[in-house]
């Protein structure tokens, strides 16, 4: 494909601060009209990519273009194409659903002519009409982060970044929240999101997991399921759990063992073969056990393989 | 430069002024406040000083002296007492400031054609009010004495000469010398302080802390276009304020006002680009609302009060102290108030003033969006 017909392009984007290298070499290329998903746990270096990519970070090392502008010598050029959501919520608190809408149609120069209609589509999408002259800090969560993708789109922008836009937010919030995105990307929008919720990478057509700086593994959520594990995964049922774990840690053949609900996940290299010793193995210990299959991975059994392999647990909420 | 994203800026900011009752007592309230407070509490003149008496004659003579200082508007006689201790606890405890002791033979000493010496006991803790209580009991007790001997002089038939050399004094700018019309146009110095550092530091130091910013450089917005439209509804209010003390200077303390409405406006306004300027680069910097405050005081408004010749004179200064003083714009401001309110100085006379202030203005608008940067660190 040639490289206008993406929407973000980065080749070999790092970051450092002072010693501390936050983004080491990471090349991506996503196409128009993409939920590309930013996996990882806190502090692995998502949100300083994305500030990269927005032109709020210079980049140390590499390049990165946004909508064909280069975000380190073009970024003013690269903001009025992008919607940007951070981290944390930083709309004014202390100004009134409607007067934050105002001002960033103001900031993104939207014509006067198109001004209410677009302000009227944004109430609309964000389902907030009706609640324009309520002090914006006294909202729920949700409805604040609605907020915020309004003010972040007013514009119609070709690509939005969103940094965590549902930390914090309630389930059910949370679902609505990905509807919009996925509406948006249905009208053309390239989309950015960070997040460190694994069953929200699921709603992403391409997955990055990041972790420590570096991408450790790049696919659609069903390629990482299939094709990043290392080895194969079982499911196993016994009795005591808590002992078990730890036991089978140091078993052989096992390349990682971790509760999940009530049952174990097995990192295993060959499945098959796995099984039956596992079995003798966890009798001989006086471990009583009532289920062992075979199971597809989750994108946190993906996520914990790919990262224990590069050494440290990584700390992941589910 | 986009007109509709500064604008959409500066509404922003005019909305959250308008919302945050604190800044908007501070814009309305503190002007007022310090008017007063300089207009009323801080009062060089020496009025009513209170005074203890030891009258050891009791006689004509020596209560015709006490009249003297009676009628004297700077002295009070608070109380006459018979002993020695009692003025020694008085002075201690501050009741008095000045005791007089009158001698046993002050009233037969004068009829012998004298000389006899009265004594006065001063607090000189505060030099400069024992200063000027010792040059005004020397002026009583000289008048008293003077007409002594005229009485003496006609007595014997004799006319008094006059005096070879004598004195017309003619004050000029301050005719009352009331301190209040030399302090009281100053105060507008500490009030474009306060309203254009302290206040702008806090509101960008905010939008750091609260991590507004972040969302704000995200679009498309410029920086001039953010410093102006933030600091554009400041201007505003601190202009509303220069308008304010002058009418509260003019109508309530009845302060003289000379020269040029106009210069003091443009005067005005050059000062608070100063100040916003300096508050401005000051919360970039500090990216944080309580420093940002504290070294916003510390470097316009302490120096506008201790430094800029607002309450103390320049001159009078170290020669050390004096170099600083140039280098701080609310010098030039202060004497270009004083001027103007007292003096009416013409505008063209008034550049040795303006044209600093002018430069400073310049350097420090160019310093401010040199270092605001629409990066995060």
């Amino acid at each position: 494909m040639p490289e206008a017909n993406y929407s973000v392009v980065v080749e070999n984007l790092g970051k450092r601060f002072g010693g501390f290298v936050a983004v080491d070499g990471l090349n991506l290329k996503i196409p128009k009209g993409e939920v590309f998903g930013f996996l990882g746990p806190n502090g692995a270096g998502k949100s300083t990519t994305i500030r990269m990519l927005c032109g709020l970070l210079k980049p140390s090392t590499g390049r990165a273009s946004v909508a064909g502008f280069d975000v380190g010598r073009e970024p003013e050029a690269v903001r009025q194409n992008i919607g940007y959501m951070s981290q944390k919520f930083s709309l004014y608190n202390d100004l009134k659903v409607i007067e934050n809408l105002r001002l960033f149609a103001g900031l993104y120069s939207v014509p006067s002519q198109l001004l209410r209609q677009r302000i009227d589509w944004a109430l609309e999408m964000s389902n907030l009409r009706g609640q324009e002259n309520l002090i914006t800090g006294t909202l729920p969560g949700g409805w604040k982060q609605r907020l915020a993708l309004g003010c972040a789109v007013l514009h119609k922008p070709p690509i939005l970044f969103l940094d965590e836009p549902t930390s914090g937010v309630d389930p059910i919030s949370r679902r609505q929240f990905w509807d919009l995105i996925h509406h948006m990307a249905e009208a053309g929008v390239t989309v950015f999101v960070t997040t460190h919720y694994m069953e929200e990478a699921e709603y992403c057509n391409r997955l990055a997991l990041i972790f420590r700086g570096t991408m450790v593994a790049l696919g659609t959520p069903s390629e990482l399921k299939r094709d990043s594990m290392k080895g194969e995964l079982l499911l196993v049922e016994c009795d005591p759990l808590g002992p078990a774990v730890e036991m089978l840690q140091s078993a052989p053949g096992v390349l990682d063992a971790a509760v999940f609900g009530n049952a174990l996940h097995l990192v295993v290299q060959d499945s098959a073969a796995a099984a039956p010793q596992i079995h003798a193995y966890l009798s001989e210990r006086k471990v009583s056990l009532r289920k062992i299959e075979r199971i597809r991975p989750t994108l946190e059994d993906v996520f914990v393989s790919v990262t224990t392999v590069r050494g440290g647990a990584a700390e992941v909420n589910s | 430069m986009n007109f509709n994203r500064l604008a959409a800026v500066a509404r922003k900011e005019i909305i959250q002024i308008l919302r945050d009752s604190r800044s908007l007592a501070i814009v309305v309230l503190m002007p007022v406040t310090l008017m007063l407070l300089f207009g009323y509490g801080v009062n060089l003149d020496l009025k009513g000083l209170p005074v203890y008496v030891l009258d050891r004659d009791g006689s004509q003579q020596s209560q015709d002296l006490l009249k003297h200082f009676q009628a004297s508007s700077y002295f009070h006689i608070a109380r006459v007492v018979n002993d020695y201790p009692t003025i020694a606890r008085a002075l201690d405890d501050g009741s008095a400031k000045m005791a007089i002791v009158i001698p046993w033979n002050f009233s037969q000493r004068l009829s012998e054609g004298g000389p006899v010496e009265v004594q006065a006991l001063v607090d000189a803790t505060d030099d400069n009010t024992a200063n000027v209580l010792i040059g005004y009991t020397q002026a009583v007790v000289q008048g008293y004495s003077s007409e002594v001997q005229t009485t003496w002089l006609n007595q014997r038939g004799q006319q008094i000469q006059p005096a070879p050399v004598g004195v017309q004094t003619r004050t000029w700018y301050n005719e009352d010398l009331e301190s209040s019309a030399f302090i009281i146009p100053g105060v507008l110095a500490l009030v474009m302080s306060v309203i254009g550092a302290f206040l702008t530091s806090l509101t960008i130091a905010r939008e750091w802390e609260r991590g507004t910013m972040e969302q704000l450089i995200s679009t498309p917005v410029s920086a001039m276009e953010i410093m102006l439209g933030k600091l554009a509804p400041y201007f505003v209010l601190g202009m509303f304020d220069v308008v304010l003390c002058a009418v509260i200077a003019i109508y309530w303390f009845h302060v003289p006002f000379r020269g040029s409405f106009v210069t003091l406006l443009i005067s005005s306004a050059m000062f608070l680009v100063v100040v916003l300027s300096l508050g401005f680069f000051i919360s970039v910097l500090a990216k944080n609302q309580f420093a940002a405050s504290q070294i916003a005081l510390l470097i316009t408004f302490l120096p506008a009060f201790l430094l800029s010749g607002f309450l103390f004179a320049i001159e009078q200064m170290p020669i050390v102290l004096q170099w600083i003083t140039r280098i701080l714009p609310a010098r030039y401001y202060v004497s270009v108030l004083k001027k103007i309110f007292l003096k009416g100085t013409a505008t063209a006379m008034l550049s040795a003033d303006l044209i600093p202030l002018a430069v400073f203005a310049f350097v420090l608008t160019l310093l401010a969006t040199r270092a605001f940067h629409k990066r995060l660190t």
